[in-house]
């Protein structure tokens, strides 16, 4: 990303949210971006995915520049490239674990979403909890799910936002191992936003931002 | 498309789409079950066209036809019969009754086929015979009514008859659709003997032909232009018009009335729509961040509610076809003939509604979804621009209004019934939105939970309307269908003095008159006024010859049959002059006209105008001195049209009179018509009994099509629920996490649900009142007595159904721990 800018109009003033970031991120890295509330973070994360569109900068993505592209053409890109954890899961209600994972399959048309949906759901132990219903599941084995709908796809990209932050220690840790090992074992590029300093610690390089700036990395 | 089927299939489970698939099905079931009722009534019509004509070509006139007529028929090669059908009274030793008679001749019927059984209730079969001389056919209701069956005499005019089998079809009996009095079938050469045949007499001839299609298609071509007055033509091609206008009028009644249903599905739609969205926002914008396109979710939408509309329109169809079995059911006594089964034709319709609904009323706030930012996934407070709720519906009130004036079959009708929809929708509304806005600003109430509960009131001021309104409207009906239609009916019959008449006398000869008059005071009766009456027709109009066909329907009908006119010195007293003057000695000397206004409106008569009539093949002249206003509840009889006793009293005439016979003196009935047969005593109070009979079996089936109004309208109330469900839940939380008890959280939800219940009945209670208050006024013309009642059944009711709903709010409300509840938001 190169000179990225974002600030939103607040009566007749302008704040700036993100200032002149400049960052670049290897295949295989994992990248923690790291601060405090309202430092941006969020934000960031939301442009890297090309869910919110800058003031002024780019971000390529393989190569291709996310903004040049109109918001299907970035949807596209998504589905091609890039897996989500959030904070709050973000599973549908309605679906059961095995649903939620087949979901993006189906968006993508895939001819089989049944198979890889469960086989991903055993690999990250949730083979006995198929049928189950969102809120019939514990947080983190919610966001066991989540993983499995994020890597079900293959992604080269993994985007994680506060993956733990609804999470006790314990159950965290499990979590933040487990996204890890799926990590390394796809060889997935990992860009993770935390607030908590071990788990940035685990990541290859950290990024701090403070005041919608980057200020180490 | 399986994307679709698998989330359609996915929502269903998880009870996503329950209320929209409910309101689909009852608007559905409201309109296909007329529709099928419609449509078999519509077929049977259609079908008695053909079959039920007992002929090809049928000629039926008020006077017995030339004999040149059955000459025409018989040289052509085609078959002839005869039959004349009456009213008079037939006796048994005890019972003295009015009947429809019916003498057929030898080969009736020509086309379709007699049925009989040989007792009533039993088993039936084909005959190819007719009753044999001196012997009589009887109905099932017949043989119910007297008491008689196969072997029991009856007597008729002057003769004696023996009933021989009892009838159970007649192929022609589609004339009388409708049919009050029991009827009986008898040889038309026995009608002589009874004496029954004599002047003023109301009898109708038929000719009925049959044989070759082109010969009966010729005769009906050149027998057609020669019908004089008075003589109509049925073919297959000229079906009963007066029937078929009056049922097709009685089904457009009742289809405005199933929409009522569908108005209120409309809301629940849209409401469920509401929720739907709210509740899918955070699934859509994940799966626009998982990299679905807007043009992808575009047509998922499209699909899955498309898919939802198909199934749940057919269902509702399925459900509509039972409604229209229970509506035949409701109306067994009414309807004579059996009912051919329904097309597909009304299903169809039914799925075009439920498109329609959903098309209107869910799709264009649906349409949202697919706008979601997909940043939504990392700020919650993000959601698709909001669209106004005007535009967004004004698509579905188009649709809607398309839809009254479809099923209305005309413009003017259907802008009207719309408006009215409209009118009635916005004056609750408007009253049930003031009153909650008040409320919820009253501070004076005391007590935390009764000020919390009130407040919410005005908060939620557009909810509850919505809810308050729906209530109320289904409360409305259902006030309206008991008790102000009892209230009309009673203050109509209280209307009557005591001893108003409740018997009527035709056809008393000439002859007669003073031994009637004798038996009257010889028992105890007080002489009633007995007036003449000559049958005569109208025939030009200020020396131009009337032309029926520029009259409208009803007008034309009035033209074209006999007028009963009377003559008279005086007018009688319960007559009121409204133009012109008094018959003087002058008018005695010259012949005058005394004119009833309403009919002089009908044909355009006034003062002045000279009418020219014919009685009896003789025409007699006379002008209009006078306009009489009538009251036609008096039960007295009345005439149209009186002229001066110089002009008619030459004339074949017979007399008529009304009178009250006190209950402890019924039997007096039997004893006079035995002394006179020719009499046709007409029970007016058993006539009146019979039409309210009518009218409550027709109301059942309207209060049966209006439980899919109400039905919907308490989906409209959980709908209102639900969308404010999160909203309480969270509330309740926020209560109970500040210290308020289970029982405190409840009571202050009480308080709202208590205040809106009421509301929505006080509302109905009005609504229906001022209903009746129009209907007595516009309708029948007499002050309406308010019924206080449904001031208190109307509120209990409202209270009722908001009670059902409380609790289903208190359960999600008390059920929900107070920390999962405040975590979510």
């Amino acid at each position: 990303m190169r000179a990225l800018c974002k600030s939103v109009a607040n009566g007749a003033q302008s704040l700036a949210i993100l200032q002149d970031i400049g960052l670049e991120v290897m295949p295989g890295e994992a990248v923690a971006i790291v601060g405090a509330s309202g430092s941006g973070k969020s934000t960031l994360l939301g442009l890297l995915a090309g869910l919110d569109v800058p003031s002024s900068g780019t971000v390529a993505l393989a190569g291709q520049d996310l903004f040049a592209l109109d918001e299907d053409g970035r949807a596209a890109l998504r589905a091609k490239l890039l897996g989500f954890v959030f904070q709050s899961f973000q599973l549908l209600p309605s679906l059961n674990a095995l649903e939620n994972v087949m979901l993006p399959l189906e968006l993508a048309k895939a001819a089989d979403a049944a198979g890889p949906a469960e086989a991903m759901l055993r690999r990250v132990g949730l083979g006995e909890r198929l049928q189950h219903y969102p809120k019939t599941l514990s947080g983190g084995e919610q966001q066991r799910v989540a993983l499995a709908r994020a890597f079900v796809m293959q992604p080269q990209l993994l985007l994680a936002d506060e993956p733990t932050g609804n999470l006790d220690a314990a159950t965290g840790a499990d979590v933040i191992d487990l996204l890890f090992e799926l990590n390394a074992e796809r060889g997935t590029t990992l860009i993770l936003v935390t607030h908590d300093n071990v788990l940035a610690q685990r990541c290859s390089r950290v990024v701090r931002l403070a005041g919608g700036k980057v200020v180490t990395g | 498309m399986r994307l679709a089927l698998t989330l359609l299939w996915r929502d269903w489970r998880a009870g996503e789409l329950r209320v929209l698939a409910i309101a689909l099905v009852l608007a559905v079931a409201s309109v296909t079950s007329v529709g099928f009722f419609a449509d078999r009534l519509q077929q049977a019509l259609t079908s008695e066209a053909h079959q039920l004509l007992g002929g090809d070509v049928v000629l039926v006139a008020d006077h017995a036809f030339p004999l040149k007529i059955r000459d025409e028929i018989v040289t052509r090669g085609l078959q002839l019969a005869e039959s004349m059908s009456f009213t008079s009274m037939a006796r048994t030793a005890s019972e003295a009754q009015l009947v429809a008679v019916k003498a057929v001749s030898a080969g009736y019927p020509l086309r379709g086929k007699l049925r009989i059984a040989t007792a009533a209730g039993g088993a039936d079969a084909e005959t190819e015979t007719l009753p044999a001389a001196g012997e009589l056919w009887v109905d099932e209701r017949m043989a119910g009514v007297f008491a008689i069956g196969i072997g029991d005499r009856l007597e008729l005019g002057n003769s004696t008859f023996k009933v021989s089998a009892i009838l159970t079809l007649e192929p022609d009996r589609g004339t009388s659709f409708f049919n009050f009095a029991p009827r009986l079938l008898m040889r038309l050469d026995d009608v002589a003997a009874t004496g029954l045949v004599q002047n003023g007499s109301r009898i109708s001839y038929s000719i009925l032909a049959a044989g070759e299609r082109s010969a009966a298609e010729a005769f009906e071509k050149v027998i057609a232009p020669q019908l004089g007055r008075g003589e109509n033509l049925q073919s297959l091609t000229h079906a009963r018009p007066e029937i078929r206008g009056t049922l097709e009028r009685a089904a457009q009644f009742v289809n405005l009335a199933a929409l009522l249903a569908v108005i209120l599905a409309a809301v629940a739609i849209a409401l469920g729509t509401r929720y739907y969205i709210k509740r899918h926002l955070d699934g859509y914008a994940v799966m626009r961040c998982l990299g679905a396109t807007q043009a992808q979710l575009l047509a998922l939408l499209l699909r899955e509610f498309a898919l939802l509309g198909v199934i749940a329109s057919a269902f509702g169809a399925l459900c509509g076809y039972a409604g229209q079995a229970v509506i035949v059911w409701l109306i067994a006594d009414l309807m004579k003939v059996p009912l051919p089964a329904p097309s597909l034709l009304p299903a169809l319709q039914g799925c075009a509604v439920g498109i329609v609904l959903l098309l209107g009323f869910a799709l264009p706030p649906l349409l949202q979804l697919k706008d979601v930012p997909a940043l939504r996934v990392l700020r919650r407070e993000l959601g698709p621009a909001r669209q106004s709720s005007l535009f967004a519906y004004a698509i579905g009130l188009a649709a809607f209004a398309g839809l009254v004036i479809w099923q209305a079959g005309e413009v003017r009708l259907g802008a009207v019934v719309f408006g009215g929809f409209c009118a009635a929708f916005a004056v609750f509304g408007v009253v049930a939105w003031s009153a909650l806005k008040v409320l919820g600003r009253s501070t004076g109430a005391s007590g935390l939970i009764w000020r919390f509960g009130l407040a919410n009131l005005g908060r939620r001021a557009g909810a509850n309307t919505v809810q308050v309104l729906s209530l109320a409207i289904g409360l409305t009906t259902i006030l309206l269908l008991t008790f102000t239609r009892g209230d009309l009916l009673a203050t109509w019959q209280a209307k009557l003095p005591p001893d108003a008449p409740n018997r009527f006398i035709v056809n008393i000869q000439p002859d007669q008159r003073t031994a009637v008059e004798a038996f009257f005071t010889g028992n105890g009766i007080a002489q009633p006024e007995i007036y003449p009456m000559v049958r005569g027709r109208y025939v030009e109009f200020n020396g131009q010859p009337v032309n029926a066909g520029g009259f409208d329907d009803r007008a034309r009908r009035m033209v074209e049959r006999e007028f009963n006119l009377s003559y008279l010195q005086s007018l009688p007293a319960h007559n009121v002059l409204t133009a012109g003057r008094a018959f003087n000695a002058d008018d005695a000397r010259h012949g005058a006209l005394s004119v009833e206004e309403g009919i002089a409106r009908t044909l355009g008569w006034q003062l002045g105008d000279v009418l020219t009539w014919q009685v009896a093949g003789e025409n007699f002249k006379a002008e209009i001195v006078n306009l009489r206003k009538l009251d036609w509840d008096s039960m007295r009889v009345n005439f149209f049209v009186i002229a001066t006793p110089a002009l008619l009293e030459k004339a074949a005439t017979s007399f008529i009179t009304s009178f009250h016979l006190p209950a402890e003196k019924a039997a007096l009935t039997q004893q006079l018509s035995k002394r006179f047969p020719n009499l046709t005593v007409v029970d007016m109070g058993a006539l009146l009994k019979q039409a309210q009979d009518l009218v409550a079996q027709v109301v059942r089936a309207v209060q049966f099509i209006f439980m899919f109004a109400v039905g919907s309208g308490v989906l409209v109330l959980y709908a209102a629920l639900l969308a404010t469900r999160d909203e309480r839940v969270r509330e309740a939380a926020v209560m109970r996490a500040l210290g308020a008890s289970r029982r405190q959280v409840l009571a202050s939800q009480r308080a709202e649900f208590a205040v809106l219940g009421l509301l929505a009945g006080l509302l109905a209670a009005a609504g229906a009142t001022a209903i009746g208050w129009l209907i007595a006024q516009k309708v029948f013309q007499f002050p309406y007595q308010i019924n206080h009642w449904v001031w208190l059944v109307g509120p209990l009711l409202g209270l009722g159904c908001l009670g059902v709903n409380l609790r289903a709010a208190a359960r999600a409300v008390l059920n929900t721990p107070p920390l999962a509840a405040l975590r979510d938001a």
